[in-house]
Formats: C-alpha cells, structure tokens, sequence
C-alpha cells in the first residue's frame, strides 16, 4: 500500500547501522516501521511490559499463590500483613514470624501477636496445595512457600486476610486472572459488534451509515451504570460462575461496542477513496476480497490500538458491577469482588489492607492507557 | 437552526424510546411476574390467595396480554402519571422516590460545575506554560484521575477522611435538617456537603477536560493572530484570554452531551459508597430485593434526565457556537 506516506514521521531506525538505515527503512514491512516508531516511546513500552506481566500473572496465577484461594478458617480472621524478614544474622534466609490470634474479650475483635522466637522458614518453589500447572499436568510446587513440616495456608500471609480468614495474596492473583481475561472477553464481542456495524456503516454510507450512526448516538447518551445494574441484577441467582461470567461480559460489551465502530467507521470511509481500493474495484476484486485483502490490513493497527484502549474501560465496569454485589458473585474472585470487602467504612478503618485490590485496578488501567495510546501514535502513519 | 434542533429533537425522543424497552425489559427479566409476587407477599402476612382472584389480579393488571400490549399500558399508565407500585415499600413509585432524583440532578450539575472551575484555569496553565514543572504534575495527576474510578476514590477519600478527622462524610444533609422540609438554610446546608462528592465524581471529567483544552489551546496559541495581538502590544493576560482561550473552550460545551451521561452514571456508585440520599441507594436496594418497578422507573427517570440534560446543552451550543447553525 502506500509506503511513502508511511515514511513520514519515522526517524532512522538504529544510530549505529546509519549506512545502510536509509535502505532498511525502505524495504521495512508496514508492521516493523509500527514497531521502530513504537520503540521510541518509553512510557508505552514500560506500559505494555506492565501489561506482559499481568497476563503473565494471570496465566500462573496458581503457581504464584502460596494457598487455596477459598481456604477459609475463621481463626484468621482479618489478619493484617505478614512482614517477610528475608536476612536471619545477615545471612539470606527469609522467614516470617509465627502468629497467634487470640479474641480480646473487651472489644470482641481478634488480636494477632507475632512470636519472634518461632521462625519460619520461607522457601521458593516449595510445596503446597496440588493444582493443573497451565491445565497440562499436576503439580504442587509453587513460587513461595513454607519448609517442610508447615502449611503455607495456616502460617504465611503475606498481604493479610479478609473477614473469612482467606489469604488476600492468593486471592488477589486469582482475582488477576478472572479480572484480566473478563475484559478481554468483552473486548472480543465488542470488536465483533464493532467491526461488523462499523464497517457496515463506513462502507456502504447512506442510508445504512445515517442509521447506525443514530443508532450509535442514542445508545452514548445513555447512562451506563444503571442500566449495566438493571440487567444484572436480572440474571438468575442459580447460574453457575461461568454462566455469569458470559453473560456479565454481553451486558458490558453490548453498550461498549460504539467507540469502537466509530473508529472503524471513519477508517472505512477513509479508505473507500484511496486510489488502491479504486483500482482494485477496477481489475475487477470481489466485494469481500477487497474489504478483507485491501482494507483490513491496512487499519488493522488502528483497530489493536482503539482496542487496547477499550479493554480499561470493559476491567473498570466488571470491577463496579462486582463491587456492588451485582456482577460475579462469590466463590469467583474477581477484583471487584475483592473490593466488596472494602464497602463498610468501619471496616476499611481497622483493616486498611482490605484496599490493595485496588492498587491492581489502578495499575492495569493506566497501562492499558499508556499502551494504548502509543500504539495510536505509532500506528498513525502522519505521527511525529 | 430549526432543523438542527428539530433533529435534536428526534434523537432525544429515539433515546427515550430505548431506554423506556430497556427499563421495560428490566422489569420483565426476572422470573414471575408482578402478581407472583403481590402474592408472595400476602401469603406471608397470612392472607390466602386463591387461583381464581390470582388470575382475577392478573386480567386487572393486563398480565395475560402479549408483551408488546403490556409494554403500551405500561407507558400509557406513565404518560398519565402512574408509574406503579413499588412491591418493597408499598407504595407508589414516585412517592418513593421523591425528591431524591432533584438531588441526583443536582449533584451531577456541581459536579459539572466544579469540572468548569478547576479544568478552565488548570488547562491554560498548562498550555501557557508548557513543560514546567506545574504543566507535569497536573498531567501527571490527571492520568491518576483517569485512571481511578470514582467510587474507588470515593473509598479512599472517605477512609482518609474516617482515619485522619475521624468525621464521616457519607450522607448530604447534617441531622438536623435530614427530615426538615426545604428552606434557604436546609439548602445552605446541602451545599457545604455537595462539594465532596461533586468533586469526586468531576475528578475523572475535569482530567479529560484539561487535557483537551491545554491541546487547543496550543494548537491556538502558535496561531499568527496571537503574534498580532501581541505585536501589537497587548498585555500578555489579555492575548491569551481574550481571542486564543475563547476559540479553545469550545469542547467544554460540546462535550456535555457526553460528560452528563458518565457523570449520571458515576453518581450513582459514588452515592451507594458515600450513602447520599439520591437514587443510587435505592436503586440498588430496588435491584437486590427484586422491586422491577422501582428499580425500572428509576432507570427510565435517570435516562429522561440525561436526555434533557444533553438536550439543553446542545440548544445551548447552537445559540453559543455559530459554526454548528451553518452546518447544516
């Protein structure tokens, strides 16, 4: 396609290979001047290294828990942090305190006190519950965990317990998992949705376009958030986790998709009069050749970018759902869910660790953004 | 003018019409219907219902006709004025809600406000001076408030506030005027509880905004018209506010029309953390306890308000903004 104006706004790709970068820059793929130009941005790149990681995270999740998420004891009962002292007499040793929890009668809330003369040891790639390592074969090894002889689940707590005496690590990374994937689920109907109207729209104009564009119109000036609550909130109390989950990815996604149309749109109808697809119609390309063959490949960058932009929005709206009690419900552990703990004010007072679920929320959406926002810039073809 | 406005027009209606299924369909999801309910409800304060004056009650309320029959009374009923029963209260639907939908009203319009007052003097700063050290932190903090959904700081601002004052700033109104009916001081007194969540729920509107004036404005400050003016020896303050700052607050009205959407939607989460007194609360207690008819008016009410929110704004940008009348 029009590799001339794609040379514009790309600077020599590497200082050291000056000789032959003007040549190299000529004969570059479409897709490697997108990564030279991406590679240049320095925020995108530690954001898309951020968002590695939480799919990394959510991938081994398992792995990198050090108990079963659902393990609950009512013994440790909000817990607060457990610190991991990793040096014993300056030698590398970690090890954790043993806790013991006891009711203060006065107030009826549970004390925990540390007992420094009672080490234990902690270990990588130790022992713990039995789980599919990537669903392929069983396995009990995990990242962290204690030596022989103890339970992680009874003794390591590395960022405390909730209310039923869960480990709020593990469950974290868990939540990572089903947080993560939910909103690539949603994203994945709402490019569906939005490439089949977007493109609809932008390529036969008219008529159809006018339609879909009121039709765009009308659902963005809708508030989202009561009617996300509405729906569900109807969905049946029986449905198993997985049932929910889909159809908490449909509600979101069926109101998420226009942004998403809208770029395809104006793609299209930027496009429908360059000079190759004109050409194209003249050697005579079918209909569908020329969309698929011609056009796509052509936008296709500005579709990964607007969709990495969509995907914090999708994780933010799950989050809400589930934090008001109306979207994953438990046992699944969602972000959100997590944060439910977090409603009662009381609550978050004594036990303000009951808040770091929200720290990977934040984290997440702003990498989304970042990420999302240099792959605009790179895949923008006029860019500086 | 008039044809703009007429489009408006039918925009907004084709919106109401959506939203009315959509609240529709909310009430009819769950299982049962209203009448199974109603008598659910007898039988457990030890009244016996027989088949017969179950179906009697279902023919009285339309139940046995096909949806789309259910769906015309059930607005013919609205346009009259009767919204229904709410199952939870009982009572009607509007007396429930009262005047908790003008309180939402309000707090997304402070909330529109405050985005006003701080994004107009933050954005110009920013483009003004470009690249220091001010134009970085506020950049820096408008991605925090991007990034941050509202009700999650609204926790935080409310576990900051319990922790460090020990004063809860949940509720809209002090105790002694929580019941008292509306007088200047009872207004006052919502005022100096308005800011709060008004400037939580604006943080996310007020960062984007920001960014899109410090855009233009940049864009109009490297304009030869600004040399001009300044060639011509206008006060620097002058230059800036005068032609450039005017040309550049343009979005700040355009955007209502989709600022007041997400502000509606935001109130209602930061209200159910921060407990305010408009129709979040409710609406989600509506929802728990499977009250549809509260629960779907409330819907259609809040997306009524949005309409003509968003109706206004854009009457407001045509009379404002010259350029759009010639359009079309």
């Amino acid at each position: 396609m029009a590799q001339s104006t794609l040379l514009h706004g790309v600077e020599e790709p590497a200082a050291a290979e000056t000789m032959d970068a003007g040549e190299r820059l000529y004969v570059a793929s479409q897709w490697q001047l997108m990564w030279w130009r991406f590679r240049k941005h320095r925020l995108a790149m530690a954001a898309g290294a951020v968002v590695a990681l939480f799919y990394l995270i959510a991938v081994g999740a398992d792995f990198l828990a050090t108990t079963d998420p659902n393990f609950s004891d009512a013994r440790r009962s909000l817990m607060p942090p457990q610190r991991v002292y990793w040096f014993d007499g300056g030698r590398f040793s970690p090890h954790v305190y043993a806790v013991t929890g006891k009711r203060d009668l006065r107030t009826f809330k549970r004390v925990y006190t540390t007992d420094p003369s009672n080490k234990i040891p902690v270990q990588f790639f130790a022992r713990g519950f039995t789980y599919n390592f990537l669903g392929l074969f069983p396995t009990n090894r995990h990242l962290l965990g204690v030596g022989e002889g103890h339970e992680a689940a009874e003794t390591l707590f590395i960022l405390g317990t909730d209310v039923q005496g869960r480990d709020l690590w593990s469950r974290l990374l868990f939540a990572t998992r089903i947080s993560m994937s939910i909103g690539l689920v949603g994203v994945a109907l709402s490019l569906f949705l939005g490439i089949l109207l977007g493109g609809l729209s932008g390529y036969y104009g008219g008529f159809v376009d006018g339609l879909i564009q009121r039709f765009i119109e009308i659902l963005r000036s809708i508030p989202t958030i009561p009617l996300w609550m509405g729906l569900a909130a109807a969905l049946p109390r029986d449905w198993s986790i997985l049932q929910i989950y889909f159809a908490i990815t449909i509600i979101i996604s069926l109101l998420g998709w226009t942004e998403l149309a809208r770029v395809v749109r104006g793609r299209f109808l930027a496009l429908r009069e360059e000079d190759f697809v004109v050409s194209a119609h003249l050697v005579g390309c079918s209909q569908m050749r020329i969309i698929f063959v011609h056009m796509v490949p052509s936008f296709l960058s500005h579709i990964i970018a607007a969709t990495t932009l969509a995907l914090p929005a999708m994780i933010i709206s799950e989050t809400s759902l589930s934090f008001l009690g109306l979207g994953l419900r438990p046992p699944a552990v969602s972000w959100g869910v997590l944060l439910q703990q977090a409603q009662n004010v009381q609550t978050v007072a004594l036990s303000p660790w009951l808040m770091l679920p929200a720290v990977p929320v934040i984290v997440a959406v702003l990498a989304f953004n970042f990420l999302g926002d240099g792959l605009r810039d790179a895949a923008d073809p006029y860019g500086q | 003018m008039a044809g703009y406005i007429l489009r408006r027009l039918l925009i907004a209606l084709g919106t109401v019409w959506v939203i009315s299924v959509i609240a529709f369909v909310i009430i009819q999801l769950p299982p049962g219907d209203y009448v199974t309910s109603y008598i659910a409800q007898l039988m457990a304060t030890g009244t016996l219902v027989t088949q017969e004056e179950a179906e009697n009650l279902r023919i009285q309320y339309g139940l046995h006709q096909p949806l789309y029959a259910q769906y015309a009374r059930w607005v013919w009923l609205m346009l009259q004025g009767n919204f229904g029963v709410s199952m939870e209260w009982q009572r009607p639907v509007l007396e429930v809600i009262g005047d908790r939908l003008l309180l939402t009203a309000l707090l997304a319009f402070a909330a529109v406000i405050f985005t006003w007052i701080l994004a107009i003097p933050i954005g110009i700063y920013s483009a003004v001076r470009q690249y220091s050290i001010g134009d970085y932190i506020f950049t820096f903090i408008g991605f925090i408030g991007l990034a941050v959904p509202s009700f999650l700081l609204a926790l935080v601002v409310m576990y900051l506030s319990f922790a460090y004052f020990g004063a809860s700033i949940g509720g809209l109104f002090s105790t002694e005027y929580l019941d008292a009916p509306w007088s200047l001081a009872r207004f006052w007194d919502l005022c100096k509880h308005l800011w709060v969540p008004a400037l939580i729920l604006g943080t996310a509107g007020t960062a984007q905004l920001v960014r899109i004036l410090r855009a233009n404005l940049l864009d109009e400050l490297r304009k030869p018209y600004v040399v001009t003016a300044r060639a011509k020896g206008l006060s620097e303050f002058r230059t800036i506010l005068k032609y450039p700052v005017r040309v550049a607050l343009n979005p700040f009205i355009s955007t209502i029309g989709y600022t007041l959407p997400f502000l509606v939607s935001g109130s209602i989460i930061v209200s159910i953390v921060l407990s305010l007194p408009t129709v979040g609360p409710l609406l989600l207690k509506a929802l728990i306890a499977q009250d549809m008819f509260l629960a779907g008016t409330i819907v259609l009410l809040l997306g009524l308000m949005t309409v003509i929110g968003t109706l206004i704004s854009d009457i407001l940008l045509v009379w404002i903004d010259p350029r759009i009348r010639l359009e079309e």
